[in-house]
């Protein structure tokens, strides 16, 4: 029988395969720069292992059984009317019960400790950013250093990030793959995002949802560097000629591609706001949607 | 006069498209010369185009679904081509415009126009004769069925030529979708497809649930049915109960659209989520809708060709059910990340993990269905194999993404991509083969040919562990999903690999091809007079194959499961009836096919804003409507003599 | 379906846009008085499948006619309260919950206008065939429609009139 070998071959070359290259550092989400991304990356890996329990067994069963049971082999037992077996029955539906039940339990834990709206804990002072999903290009405003660039971000490494992200288009989501969580930006909403870098470097940043025509050009580079750096940098926006008031906005929203970075050395007040406010003018007079967010899924 | 309709509408420019549409038109001028050279007219009139059988509607579902498949994957071979290629500078050779086309296209066709006739097709053709009815509840019903679902294809085809399809996904998310951020046709081709197939699945799923409930032979009590039968009624309450939700989702998409209205805009009031969830209220019990028939397919199919009992048959069933349950309470699962409550996304991650529970007793079942059986290696069994190994790498994967946590770094990336079609395509695609394998020879009296078989089901799985793996690599790579080009060079080495695994499904597609072309040139030698091809246990088996026009010379009386194989026990099988009586059949007509036509009239008008085209037509089909609702003389008696007659010359042929 | 209506209709019944709200738009008494409609009608149609069950053509033509002209007057009054409501500037493209509303209701009232469209082809049907087999089960279909569209009315009366004005 070649055939059956032939599908045990695969099977066990692609499960030898994927593991291996978990050590590669071209798979981002195994090689984490921040405290979020390394949870989620154990939290896949540790699944992983409890699903092999599952799957390996029915792997090798679904190959051995129709190589013993073939029909040509008469030495093999054949009673066609076992159809029944309380034990095999019991033990079918609670393997995956008590697997189910133990990732249920991770799940209840990881998913309230990793809510991107929860703050991360730590003794330094977050930095508040605030970002903006365009036609096609992302906006970050700094409100404490009164700053703003397009298709860059550069932040100080182990200083918690606290996003407040919307978008002034069709829903995007914003994403750090080494960093960890993404969220969707949504118009005429407030999403909420917590990470922080536990390394310097740079990791690419990204939309992960599909928001038309420019959406593959929606990438940004993302710069963790030491304070003083960050510090040095904030300096050297503030250089810049440019401000960034409702006309430049305007002028900045309209569609199309770039990749070119573009530094604002002040804003005008209450920029993020307003771009939040502009789709819902009297009702929802709280800008902060985390409760509107939740409002959808009631029903 | 022609509302948004000119001549520049038609993409003349774009050589690609240009060039699938002449295929396209001169693949149906040679098919209408052939039949009029033949002078097959009146025939296809008679027997195929007005016919309410529903083994002839059936087999028309399934050319359909063939036809659609050829087109989706025609479709996926010009994504991986392009992403194997568009790395940096490289533009390839889709532009953004094509590209996001196509993957809305591919995405459409594959779950509504090829697995949803597929499936309604094997369901036509089978249910019935499982349970030992001679036709459905509503057999004109199940005409129009099949003339809505055509129209709904039809038009995503002429979208190839005429305009464009829609750039915003197979699930049009708002406010892509909406006016303001896709102000072209396209949206509004895969809005009015969807629609009027998505009125036939729902007349569908009414007519196979009266079917069974109410059709079933003496003695075939619900927990004497076959499974596939179990699915086919889980499946069905899955589409009564969601498919109007579709309809909702979209026509409240459709009034923003046409009437200016705030559903699902940004500003004014809309809501862009409420589209979201209602889109996925749907589009979560729909993977149910098209994989349950896949599941009852490999019961069947595992059961016969082990020549044993189905293992734990009470346990399938509860667990089919369960499934069903579940199915409503996993929707927001597809947006963990909108900025949900961990508490709401702990509620609906555990939900979908549950369902791994029964899905994984079912898989478990199908093993031990094989233990201690005489296994026949045939092509649907193989099929069934090569689900069960691959399946669960799926469900290992789907669960890793129903963590929350995993889900905030996998969502909208290519693992996802994988997952999906890890489910999929064995789940659904590989059950829909083997269904097809399975029952060929009931539908047209011959059997397939198993090496050609064989050999399409070996490129088929080789062609999907390289098209698929890879996509979960790439998922770890932080690749997102719809990428029309890409600029990390990590990445395109996997991309190739992806795109020689569809080479490899290319091959296994031509492979069934030539399976189907040498079938039919063998079909004397291969043909099967017994009516049951297979050794089979179900009742299917007792007909004739092909069968008679009314299934059943009589009906039978069932005293367990495994009907048939039972009858086979006992040698009451075919036991010739001291008289036969006079059979009432219905009466082909040509309503239906006339509310197809005019609903595709109707919908081409709508896209192109042809409002008096729209008006003509939608009184049309209500005349259509009314003229049927005052027509008595919807049935036909078949004499008993006639009966007789067919009968014996089938014993003669068995003899 | 209306389920899924019913749905959109809650989560935007405050998407005002900073246009009016359902308590400065709302008539109650208008709205009883489509209710009132609707049900008689229903009663009516009742009667006449009495009749049909009789074999009393007449009384089951009768019964037809009186349902079918309350639930003309249904559609009437709801169209009159659409289009006061448009010329008032409260129309669908107002806000989301506007949108909501028209489609909500808009789509119970096409529902019974259908239901009076059926009704006039049964009654031709009756006038031309007689109580055949066929007419009596096609009666009955249409009956089980109209009353539920009935319910469908108090679902929305409650939810949309009461709750708006309240």
């Amino acid at each position: 029988m070649k055939s059956p070998l032939r599908s045990l071959l695969i099977m066990a070359t692609c499960l030898c395969v994927l593991p291996l290259l978990g050590g590669c550092n071209e798979m981002v989400l195994f090689n984490p720069k921040g405290p979020i991304g390394e949870s989620e990356k154990y939290i896949i890996l540790i699944s992983f292992v409890l699903m092999l329990i599952v799957v390996i067994p029915v792997i090798v069963m679904s190959i051995v059984f129709p190589l013993k049971y073939r029909e040509s082999n008469t030495n093999a037992p054949y009673e066609p009317n076992w159809s029944y077996s309380r034990k095999l029955e019991i033990i079918m539906w609670a393997i995956p019960f008590v697997i189910v039940f133990i990732l249920s339990a991770i799940l209840w834990r990881e998913t309230h400790r990793l809510d991107p709206y929860k703050p991360l804990e730590s003794t330094a002072k977050p930095l508040n950013v605030e970002v903006v999903s365009l036609d096609w290009k992302w906006l970050f405003i700094y409100p404490e250093h009164n700053i703003a660039v397009v298709n860059q971000f550069v932040f100080p490494e182990k200083i918690p990030l606290s996003f407040k992200i919307t978008s002034d288009t069709v829903m995007t989501s914003f994403f750090i793959p080494q960093l960890g969580s993404q969220i969707y930006a949504m118009a005429g909403m407030t999403t909420r995002l917590h990470l922080m870098a536990d390394e310097q470097g740079e990791y690419t940043g990204q939309n992960q949802q599909f928001s038309g025509a420019g959406f593959p050009n929606m990438s940004f580079n993302a710069k963790a560097t030491s304070q003083d750096a960050f510090d040095a940098w904030v300096r050297q926006v503030r250089q810049s000629p440019n401000r960034l008031d409702f006309a430049r906005f305007t002028e900045l929203r309209k569609p199309g591609v770039s990749e070119s970075v573009i530094y604002y050395s002040s804003i005008e007040p209450g920029l993020f706001e307003h771009i939040v406010n502009q789709y819902n003018p009297m009702t929802r007079g709280s800008h902060d949607m985390g409760g509107a967010a939740h409002s959808g899924h009631g029903n | 006069m022609l509302g948004k309709l000119s001549l520049s509408s038609i993409p003349f420019h774009d050589h690609i498209v240009m060039g699938a549409v002449y295929g396209s038109l001169l693949a149906g001028l040679g098919v209408v010369v052939l039949i009029t050279y033949f002078k097959k007219w009146p025939y296809l009139w008679k027997e195929w185009l007005t016919t309410v059988d529903h083994k002839k509607i059936g087999i028309m579902y399934i050319i359909l679904a063939m036809v659609m498949l050829l087109r989706g994957f025609s479709d996926a071979i010009m994504m991986r081509a392009q992403q194997a290629m568009a790395l940096g500078s490289n533009p390839g050779f889709l532009p953004p415009d094509h590209f996001n086309q196509v993957f809305s296209a591919h995405g459409t066709i594959m779950i509504l126009f090829m697995a949803m006739p597929f499936l309604s097709g094997l369901m036509n053709i089978v249910v019935p004769q499982q349970i030992g009815a001679r036709d459905v509840a509503f057999p004109f019903l199940n005409a129009v069925s099949l003339w809505l679902s055509t129209a709904g294809a039809m038009l995503v085809m002429v979208s190839l030529g005429v305009g464009e399809f829609s750039r915003a996904g197979w699930s049009g998310y708002t406010p892509l979708s909406g006016l303001a951020y896709s102000p072209d046709t396209g949206v509004d081709y895969w809005i009015w497809s969807l629609q009027i197939s998505g009125a036939g699945t729902l007349l569908t799923g009414i007519n196979f649930l009266a079917t069974i409930l109410k059709m079933r032979a003496p003695g075939m009590t619900l927990m004497r049915m076959p499974l596939f039968t179990w699915t086919a009624v889980f499946t069905n309450v899955l589409i009564i109960f969601a498919f109007p939700m579709l309809t909702v989702a979209l026509a409240l998409l459709t009034l923003d659209r046409y009437c200016g209205m705030h559903f699902f805009t940004n500003d004014m009031g809309g809501n862009t989520m409420m589209y979201i969830n209602l889109f996925w209220t749907w589009g979560h019990p729909e993977v149910y809708i098209v994989i349950l028939p896949a599941f009852g397919i490999f019961s069947e199919v595992v059961a016969t060709f082990s020549r044993k009992k189905l293992f734990g048959y009470d346990s399938l069933v509860y667990a089919t059910a369960a499934i069903m349950f579940l199915s409503f309470a996993v929707w927001v699962h597809h947006f963990f990340t909108m900025g949900t409550s961990a508490s709401v996304n702990v509620f609906f991650g555990i939900s979908t993990m549950l369902i791994a529970i029964p899905t994984g007793v079912k898989v478990f079942n199908w093993l031990f269905t094989m233990y201690r059986g005489r296994v026949r290696i045939t092509t649907p069994l193989l099929w069934t194999l090569g689900f069960l190994s691959t399946f669960v790498i799926g469900g290992l994967t789907g669960v890793l993404l129903s963590m929350p946590p995993a889900d905030y770094v996998l969502h909208n990336s290519m693992f996802l991509i994988a997952h999906f079609h890890n489910m999929l395509v064995p789940g659904v695609l590989f059950g829909f083969m083997a269904g097809y394998a399975y029952w060929f020879p009931k539908a047209f009296g011959f059997r397939l040919n198993e090496t050609w078989g064989k050999l399409s089901f070996w490129f088929w799985l080789s062609g999907f562990y390289l098209a698929f793996i890879p996509l979960y690599i790439l998922g770890f790579m932080g690749m997102p999903r719809r990428m029309q080009h890409y600029d990390n060079p990590a990445w395109q080495p996997y991309l190739i690999v992806a795109a020689i695994g569809t080479l490899l499904i290319l091959l296994g597609i031509g492979c069934m091809v030539m399976q189907l072309l040498v079938s039919i040139r063998d079909r004397r030698a291969n043909r099967d007079l017994t009516g049951d091809a297979w050794d089979g246990r179900t009742l299917e088996w007792l007909t004739a194959s092909p069968p008679a026009v009314y299934n059943f010379a009589v009906i039978p009386v069932v005293e367990g499961l495994d009907a048939f194989w039972d009858m086979k026990q006992k040698g009451t099988a075919y036991l010739k009836p001291d008289r036969y009586e006079d059979i009432e059949m219905p009466r082909n007509n040509p309503y239906g096919l006339a509310v197809g036509v005019i609903c595709f009239v109707f919908g081409f008008a709508m896209i192109w804003h042809i409002w008096w085209m729209a008006g003509v037509s939608f009184l049309g089909l209500i005349a259509t409507v009314i003229a049927r609702a005052c027509d008595d003389n919807t049935h036909e008696i078949i004499p008993a003599a006639e009966v007789e007659r067919i009968e014996g010359l089938r014993s003669q042929g068995m003899a | 379906m209306f389920s899924g209506l019913f749905a959109t209709y809650v989560v935007m019944a405050h998407n005002y846009a900073g246009g009016p709200t359902g308590k400065e738009l709302f008539n109650l008494t208008d709205a009883l008085m489509e209710t009132m409609l609707l049900l008689f009608s229903s009663v009516a149609f009742g009667l006449g499948m009495v009749g049909m069950h009789k074999g009393n053509k007449r009384m089951l033509l009768a019964g037809l006619a009186a349902a079918l002209l309350l639930g003309l007057g249904f559609v009437t009054m709801e169209a009159l309260e659409f289009s006061h409501m448009i010329s008032q500037g409260a129309g669908p493209q107002r806000s989301g919950f506007l949108s909501a509303f028209f489609t909500l209701v808009g789509t119970h009232g096409l529902h019974v206008s259908f239901g009076i469209l059926w009704m006039v082809v049964m009654m031709g049907q009756i006038a031309t065939k007689g109580l055949t087999g066929p007419v009596q089960a096609r009666l009955v279909r249409l009956g089980m429609f109209w009353h539920f569209l009935d319910i469908v009315w108090i679902c929305l009366f409650s939810i949309v009139y009461l709750m708006g004005v309240l």
